[in-house]
């Protein structure tokens, strides 16, 4: 069973909590995983910043900005994973957007995440489709390529559930990153979509803040997913972010896992 | 391989959001570019509305003073709303009109592409919101105040180097808000599937046309074809009919900005190196780890960190040659065109003539070359006077 597989059974209700990497340091970083895996998170997810995310709102976009001034490198961030390693298994994935990984070289990125205990990869700007950029690589060297379904995906749900690997990324609204005050998508009829073709652990995401918001997620699909709230938390703090990330990272978890039937 | 392919170039880079509405479009424009009633609505509003054919001019005196080949020019300037860019939009809105779209918006550099959607759905009657960087809201304040005028409204872009390449990334997330009534007329032969095939399909006309022109004034090919690149839908627009005549050189101008070698320049195919962005596979400034380069045109319409998939394409096979002009061979050539023939080309086109200049005295006089001028430079004589020194209010 892959970390991400047993992390998922582990927590039948997981917290996906993630944060920019550099953002506003990389030994900040390395601290941030260490405190939000204690405080219970199942997976964490880790941005790779890109001058250009397309796919991210205000407060992720200045994370981006913040980690790239502050001079963080793919490089870098590997050598940063192969120190958290020594202090957490918690499963990592790299959220991150295909022109970084295909200009590092995708079969050397790849190499790379194995080598230094990274379980898999989002990539916003890779659908279905064009998996095949990306997908040989993954196998090789057996990292998942984590796959988004969105509200929109409709007559395209079952066709990327049935080939899901790790976890199934469930977008809960249009639009970019970034806290909303509701969410009006339904997410319960995507789910049951989902499930007729795939027993892959579904995480909601985009649009979370708050721990109730959190805990009706969770009660819809296997858990919750939540970065532009947390990213506020480290803007606001910068290095001494850590004991606040890990306060709000406990209460979340705990909203989520009680949802648990 | 996948869809939308030129050589590896190409492709469908976009996020899970955005890909029924691709799809959408795809199969909408599969439909309507066959359909003969939507095609000869396109014909009558490009003959009726537009303008077209616009004129193929023989620049004599200028082709006298450098004293080589013969120079036409392909005055897209003389088209409605000022440059090529009306080709496209009409295209795309009378498709988003038989997909029951009601609003557009559009990313816009030097504010052609903005005024030309802004224009065209004053006329469908449709919402249009274009997203502008910044700093382009600045040098092309004149663009801006027109789209205003035409009842859009203009977003001004602050992230990254707020130019064109931020409005790019705008539109894209504002088109993922709002995929289900919004329909995104690209600007440029870029984009992911369909858009780079698609404008190409509505700006080939250009080529079509010279083509005939030509034959009926000199009654033979052109020897060499020349126009700006920065996306490159002139460009594509100009070469496409083109392609096959093995005897037409193709020659697209990139915006070497303050030099090719410096880092304040826009020349991709000079400079660039392999990557996927804004929903393609093509070549991209950028640096080692894929951090997408912060480019410099004095054109807005060339500041531009990319190339469409198809020009990429040509380049590897070698049909087309991509050469570049600097800010100030552009200039001068906006001001020798200005002078020499009483037309006064887009900054963007002027990097055009700069290279003709160059190339035509090298060619003998009895062969020819058509240079594209995509547009006219009226937006841009207050940049230009502040380029020289002398400050103009507007």
């Amino acid at each position: 069973m892959s970390k991400i597989a047993a992390a998922f059974q582990k927590h039948p209700k997981a917290f996906v909590p993630f944060i920019t990497s550099g953002d506003p340091d990389l030994a900040t970083t390395q601290k941030l995983i260490v405190a939000m895996a204690e405080a219970g998170a199942a997976v964490v997810e880790l941005g790779i910043p890109f001058s250009d995310p397309v796919a991210e709102g205000e407060v992720i976009q200045r994370a981006n900005i913040r980690a790239l001034k502050e001079g963080c490198t793919t490089d870098k961030i590997f050598a940063m994973i192969k120190e958290v390693r020594k202090e957490t298994d918690v499963p990592l994935v790299f959220l991150t957007y295909i022109n970084p990984i295909f200009t590092y070289g995708t079969d050397k990125f790849y190499a790379k995440c194995a080598e230094v205990g990274v379980d898999g990869t989002i990539i916003p700007d890779i659908p279905f489709e064009e998996k095949g950029e990306v997908l040989g690589a993954c196998k090789k060297y057996g990292v998942d390529l984590i796959s988004l379904i969105a509200p929109t995906s409709k007559d395209r749900i079952q066709m990327i559930a049935r080939e899901a690997m790790g976890y199934i990324y469930l977008v809960s609204s249009l639009g970019v990153t970034g806290v909303r005050r509701e969410i009006t998508t339904d997410i319960g009829a995507i789910v049951k979509e989902i499930r007729k073709v795939s027993a892959k652990p579904v995480a909601v995401g985009f649009g979370i803040a708050t721990p109730e918001q959190a805990a009706q997620m969770a009660a819809l699909s296997d858990g919750a997913i939540v970065g532009s709230a947390i990213v506020k938390i480290i803007e606001q703090h910068g290095k001494d972010a850590v004991e606040p990330v890990r306060r709000y990272v406990t209460a979340m978890v705990q909203a989520v896992a009680a949802t648990k039937k | 391989m996948t869809k939308g392919r030129y050589g590896i170039h190409g492709g469908q880079y976009l996020p899970e959001t955005l890909m029924n509405a691709v799809l959408e479009l795809e199969q909408a424009y599969e439909k309507y570019k066959k359909d003969p009633e939507f095609l000869a609505e396109l014909r009558r509003l490009y003959r009726e509305y537009a303008n077209r054919p616009s004129l193929l001019y023989y620049a004599e005196k200028m082709t006298k003073d450098l004293g080589g080949a013969k120079i036409y020019l392909k005055r897209e300037d003389l088209n409605h709303t000022g440059a090529h860019k009306i080709n496209n939009v009409l295209g795309q809105c009378l498709l988003a009109q038989r997909m029951g779209k009601k609003r557009v918006i559009a990313e816009t550099g030097a504010g052609q592409h903005g005024v030309a959607t802004a224009t065209v759905a004053a006329l469908m009657g449709m919402e249009c919101v274009v997203y502008m960087g910044k700093e382009d809201t600045i040098r092309q304040a004149l663009n801006v105040f027109r789209m205003e005028l035409l009842g859009a409204k203009v977003v001004a872009v602050e992230s990254g180097t707020g130019t064109l390449k931020d409005a790019v990334n705008e539109a894209l997330r504002v088109w993922t808000a709002r995929c289900e009534d919004t329909y995104y007329v690209l600007g440029s032969v870029m984009g992911p599937h369909p858009y780079p095939e698609m404008v190409r399909d509505f700006q080939k006309v250009i080529g079509e046309e010279v083509k005939a022109q030509l034959q009926e004034k000199e009654g033979r090919l052109p020897d060499a074809v020349l126009a700006c690149v920065g996306g490159g839908s002139n460009a594509m627009g100009i070469f496409y009919d083109f392609i096959p005549d093995k005897s037409v050189k193709l020659i697209g101008v990139e915006a070497a900005g303050r030099g090719v070698d410096t880092a304040e320049t826009a020349a991709t195919i000079a400079r660039g190196s392999e990557g996927i962005f804004h929903g393609m596979k093509s070549y991209f400034l950028q640096d080692k780890y894929g951090q997408i380069a912060p480019v410099y045109s004095i054109s807005a319409g060339l500041d531009y960190p990319g190339i469409g998939p198809e020009h990429a394409y040509l380049h590897d096979i070698g049909r087309a040659q991509y050469v570049a002009a600097t800010d100030q061979e552009a200039v001068e050539a906006f001001q020798y065109l200005s002078r020499m023939e009483g037309i006064i080309p887009a900054v963007e086109s002027a990097h055009a003539v700069a290279y003709a200049m160059k190339l035509a005295p090298t060619m003998k006089k009895e062969q020819i070359i058509v240079i594209n001028i995509s547009g006219r430079g009226d937006k841009d004589v207050a940049a230009i006077a502040r380029y020289l020194g002398r400050d103009l209010h507007e």
